[in-house]
């Protein structure tokens, strides 16, 4: 049962991550692809997280994984602003 | 029935080879590093498949993110040189002299010797053999620490892990060297997300950089792979402009780049002086002189990673308009 469980949240996460990617391939610009890009990665991330700490055999693994979880989500969180920025300064907006 | 991991792994090959194909034709220089780091990252995943977690760690640390970021940090430099830093068009950066065709099949030709030899040697191994993991596992006893790849780079064959370091420490001479005339490009500010970023990640890094050297005498880890989280540490306070460096700092750095090979020649002395083979450690101490030379080792090589990225020795007089203020 839990198993199961863990599987179709794995599964939900996949499922972000590749309508993430079909974001990225079809928006038009920048801007929308950061979006779909950041914001479905992000949740699917978490969701796989969550379905693989399920299936850990311990308290160890479980921190360890929520510490990826962390990590990842703040260092795409923190590349989406960097990369958003650079295309806002070299497109000549902004002026910080 | 198969096991369905079979499918994983030959997908994982096809876009190992097909990463590969696309990071060589691909003529924008961005897209070319970009493309390299999947490809390590791939890679890093089929050495994960071939039960080779030490290697993985490796090639994830070392082969993507340094050798990503120094690319990166390349590209940045080159753009400097070209003027086209800050235009968005000018990404891929053709070469102002196109290389020689000479150069060319030279390269051709000793990339192909080289694939010919790994053939050759590849198809001259025994087939199934037992390999030496009987051997190794008989003498991990005698090599001071639990974890076999720990045992077999830092002991039974130290000689060659030797060379690794100066190798490492031969690649930031040359750099030194070579890269005094040139003139920095600028960093690029970053923005206020990316120095909240470095503060809450400097404090994790150097925890796991310093977790995988620990954990090496057991499990998967060691001193390469500790040295280059380490590394990230040097690039983030480079890139956060945390850290500066400075014309009067290159004494510490110089210490510090030859820190491990000296403690590791050092010990091998010290050994060969007691009337044994150098590195033949004396089984009471082994652990101790393993960890003690991973550590130093492992300094040795996280400043001398960042050290590459910085990229030329910090000189006193500006050479070039550099402007450090």
């Amino acid at each position: 049962m839990l198993e199961l469980f863990a599987a179709a949240l794995i599964a939900l996460g996949t499922a972000f991550f590749i309508a993430g990617t079909v974001g990225l391939l079809r928006f038009p610009d920048i801007y929308c692809r950061l979006h779909a890009l950041t914001k479905a990665d992000g949740l699917g991330l978490a969701l796989i997280a969550l379905g693989v700490a399920l299936l850990a055999g311990s308290a160890g693994e479980v921190f360890r994984i929520a510490l990826v979880w962390f990590f990842v989500a703040v260092a795409s969180a923190t590349c989406g602003h960097l990369i958003a920025r650079y295309a806002r300064q070299s497109a000549g907006v902004g002026d910080d | 029935m198969t096991d369905p991991l079979v499918i994983f792994d030959l997908l994982l090959a096809l876009a190992i080879v097909a990463l590969a194909v696309a990071a060589l034709s691909v003529r924008d220089l961005f897209a070319m590093i970009v493309l390299f780091v999947i490809f390590g990252l791939l890679s890093a995943l089929a050495w994960v498949r071939l039960s080779a977690p030490d290697v993985a760690l490796a090639e994830a640390a070392i082969g993507t993110g340094v050798t990503g970021a120094l690319l990166l940090k390349t590209l940045h430099h080159l753009r400097f040189v070209s003027g086209t830093l800050g235009q968005q068009a000018a990404l891929g950066v053709t070469p102002v002299t196109p290389v020689p065709v000479g150069v060319t099949l030279a390269n051709a030709a000793f990339c192909g010797l080289i694939t010919l030899g790994l053939a050759v040697a590849f198809l001259g191994a025994p087939a199934a053999g037992p390999g030496f993991d009987a051997l190794v596992a008989e003498a991990m006893p005698l090599s001071g620490v639990d974890h076999p790849v720990t045992g077999v780079l830092l002991n039974f064959r130290a000689y060659d892990t030797l060379m690794e370091v100066v190798v490492l420490l031969a690649a930031v001479i040359a750099v030194w060297q070579i890269e005094r005339g040139l003139s920095d490009a600028p960093a690029p500010a970053m923005g206020e997300v990316w120095q909240g970023f470095g503060r809450l990640a400097l404090p994790a890094i150097v925890v796991v950089g310093t977790y995988l050297l620990w954990v090496g005498a057991e499990a998967p880890g060691g001193a390469f792979q500790g040295g280059a989280v380490l590394a990230a540490v040097g690039l983030l306070l480079l890139l956060t402009r945390a850290y500066v460096p400075q014309p009067g700092h290159r004494g510490i750095a110089r210490g510090a780049f030859v820190l491990g090979t000296a403690a590791f020649a050092l010990v091998a002395l010290l050994v060969a002086g007691g009337g044994r083979v150098a590195f033949e450690y004396p089984l009471e101490h082994a652990k101790t002189l393993i960890l003690l030379i991973e550590g130093l080792v492992t300094i040795s090589i996280a400043v001398t990673l960042a050290a590459l990225f910085h990229g030329r020795e910090p000189v006193a007089l500006t050479k070039g308009g550099r402007d450090d203020a």
